[in-house]
């Protein structure tokens, strides 16, 4: 078993155990816990495959803007402490029943159209070659993104505006 | 199973995204909902990456997942911005109580 | 009437004999030890692997115990500024005062209110703690060395060297604010609250700042490697500082925010809620957010040395030592930088008794209408000097941050409002005569 291999399982466990802890929790801010531990295990899973700048960039903008903008949400429209979420259980039946389903197909698709397992040989690419790709290749992409943004900007400054009296 | 490859790497995102739609699907928390939409997000990163070890060897999968993850927080900017309005308006964050624009 | 065997212990606590002399034994004891095991420790000094383990296992311990230690800074300082005497009771000139302020936190009952979270409110301040000691593995401390025994082997005091070290550091403080917003919910009290709830949007704030800043410097050096940055500057003997001194200035103003130190610790705010966050911790636990923001700020300040100080570059303006590996250059590298750091750590502290706690319109104001604006603009013009080739030139670097400050200062004559006036979304206040 290569160092590679246990990495991967115990991250994998990791994943897993955040996500299904998304799942069950009852408590909105446990949820967004669970969601960081999930975002950690999947930034040091980029770590793993050499995607390096790709795991910062999920620390930083994920987990440190993302999260965090959602947590503020939780603590502005949560009205009393330690809400619980409630589940209808005829729900919560199909809803696992569906999502489980799913799994299974896909895991039986994937792991029987697998191919023979290949070792990576592409080079690790370094923070340069992710910029030059990103402003030669990719940079019509790149500049809608810088647009939408903007309107994101403006969409939620003008959204959330106190009303003028 | 002691080599990994490109398959481990699409079942755990499988696992993900199928947590993901589960939250989105039961939970009435808008927030919730959004946290799920996160969840499925990230498996499809997950996916782009390992492609992009795997199978074409360039950086075409790192950059598609860059580009989502940008579009999550601008995706989660705006949502949050809607949630609170739409808990000034109704003082619940209950996605089943904005019912305004039924027929 | 004092009691005389209590007059009689705190004589004895009090003389200067016990406290140079026990650390004086101390010091000979370790290095006595030192000596002796030599032969023991010889081969681990010298191999790649073992060396950063070792650098990481003393530096731990040298951040840990100087937390200590800058708290009696702190208490002095405090003192030193509000002309008065600071802690001078315990041991000679107050320098037993960690060690009592230690055993306080140790001994004092550790409450857990009924109401609270309790997963989350033992998790907040150790995802503090964690998160804030974890950002101190790019540090490099001094640089290469290669050690007399084994002139074939380079070995780094780094912990571990990645390429994408600055990110690295920015991931890092982008998280330190969970363990502030866990413990303000978790806490079940509205003050607690109120206090997460500033941190998060404090923290969203004061990251761009940050980032512009880190960004100024990047587009100068050209490498993403905190070695690789120290090492420009110590061969050049040009420091950052000399040519990004705006930069610099918002990195320095967006750590404080980050370490939520005075005066932006509107987390805690004890006037208005009542410790904030940390309202609901007692004894080791409330010692533990007290830990992480001393180790905060001790990580905030090594890179912002590493970045624009130089980090272990003794001199400014000379090229002395840059490029060498001996033992001794170690040694002087090691208290370059710590002095460097310790200084850092002296403004940090003399800052905090200076200037008053900011109001929080104040806060975002400052943030959104001055700082951000500026590090735009500064990212804007270093960029475009990048282009012309120009990025390390000292004189084109100056002119654009006078450019920017000037612009800065114009702006803020005109725009007619100011950071300390009243709070915008506010009624007027009329007052009748009496």
């Amino acid at each position: 078993m290569t160092g590679e291999a246990i990495a991967f399982y115990l991250l994998a466990a990791v994943v897993t155990a955040f996500a299904l802890g998304c799942v069950l929790a009852s408590n909105i801010v446990r949820m967004a816990l669970c969601l960081l531990g999930t975002l950690g295990g999947v930034a040091l899973l980029y770590f793993l495959m050499a995607a390096n700048f790709l795991g910062a960039i999920q620390l930083i903008v994920y987990a440190g803007g993302t999260l965090i903008v959602i947590v503020f949400g939780v603590m502005l429209t949560s009205r009393a402490y330690g809400t619980k979420l409630r589940v209808r259980p005829l729900e919560m039946i199909g809803a696992a029943v569906v999502t489980l389903a799913l799994l299974a197909g896909l895991t039986a698709i994937l792991v029987r159209t697998a191919g023979p397992v290949v070792s990576p040989s592409t080079p690790d690419f370094g923070v340069a070659q992710i910029g030059t790709e990103l402003l030669s290749t990719y940079l019509v992409p790149f500049e809608v993104i810088s647009v939408l943004l903007l309107a994101v900007m403006i969409g939620a400054a003008y959204l959330v505006q106190p009303e003028k009296k | 199973m002691l080599t990994i490859g490109l398959t481990h790497y699409l079942v755990l995102a499988a696992v993900l995204f199928c947590c993901g739609l589960y939250v989105m699907t039961t939970k009435r928390n808008a927030v919730g909902i959004l946290i799920g939409a996160e969840l499925v997000l990230n498996a499809a990163c997950l996916n782009l990456v390992a492609f992009s070890r795997y199978r074409t060897g360039r950086l075409d999968g790192q950059i598609a997942a860059l580009f989502v993850i940008v579009l999550a927080a601008a995706e989660a900017a705006i949502a949050i911005a809607i949630f609170v309005n739409y808990y000034r308006l109704l003082s619940t964050i209950d996605a089943d109580e904005g019912r305004q624009l039924r027929g | 009437m004092q009691d005389p065997v209590v007059f009689r212990v705190e004589r004895i606590l009090r003389s200067p004999w016990l406290i140079f002399g026990a650390g004086a034994v101390l010091a000979g004891a370790l290095a006595l030890a030192l000596w002796l095991l030599f032969p023991l420790y010889k081969g681990l000094l010298a191999d790649p692997f073992w060396f950063p383990i070792l650098v990481m296992a003393i530096m731990l311990n040298l951040i840990l115990s100087s937390t200590a230690i800058c708290i009696l800074a702190e208490r002095k300082i405090a003192g030193f500024t509000q002309d008065r005497f600071g802690p001078n009771r315990v041991g000679f000139w107050g320098l037993l005062q960690p060690l009592a302020d230690g055993l306080k936190f140790l001994l004092k009952e550790d409450i857990i209110p009924t109401q609270v979270d309790k997963p989350l409110f033992l998790l907040a301040p150790a995802m503090a703690l964690i998160i804030s000691l974890s950002g101190f593995a790019v540090i490099p401390w001094a640089g290469e060395v290669r050690w007399p025994w084994a002139p074939d082997t380079l070995v780094s005091t780094q912990v571990a060297s990645l390429d994408i070290g600055v990110l690295y550091v920015l991931a890092v403080a982008s998280l330190g604010v969970y363990g502030v917003v866990l413990a303000g919910y978790a806490s079940n009290n509205k003050y607690a609250f109120y206090g997460g709830v500033r941190a998060a949007a404090q923290m969203i704030s004061y990251e761009l700042p940050l980032g512009l800043g880190l960004l100024c410097l990047l587009l100068t050096s050209g490498s993403l490697r905190l070695e690789e940055v120290v090492r420009q500057q110590a061969q050049s003997g040009m420091w950052y500082v000399f040519l990004h001194p705006l930069p610099f200035l918002l990195i320095l103003v967006s750590s404080f925010a980050e370490a939520n130190r005075v005066p932006f610790d509107l987390a805690e705010a004890e006037q208005e809620l009542v410790g904030g966050f940390h309202t609901e911790y007692s004894s080791m636990k409330f010692a533990l957010f007290f830990l992480a923001e001393y180790a905060h700020m001790i990580t905030g300040s090594a890179v912002l040395v590493a970045l624009f100080c130089g980090g272990w570059a003794p001199l400014p303006f000379s090229s002395w030592l840059a490029d060498s590996t001996a033992w001794w250059a170690l040694l002087i590298k090691l208290g370059a930088y710590l002095a460097k750091v310790a200084v850092c750590i002296g403004l940090f502290m003399l800052v905090r008794w200076t200037i008053p706690r900011f109001r929080f319109d104040q806060l975002m104001r400052i943030a959104w209408l001055s700082l951000v604006p500026v590090g735009i603009a500064l990212v804007a013009g270093t960029a475009t000097l990048t282009v012309l080739g120009l990025q390390r030139t000292w004189w084109a670097c100056l002119g654009l941050n006078l450019v920017a400050l000037l612009g800065m200062l114009w702006t803020a004559a005109r725009s007619g409002r100011t950071v300390t006036g009243r709070q915008d979304d506010l009624p007027d206040i009329h007052v009748e005569p009496a």
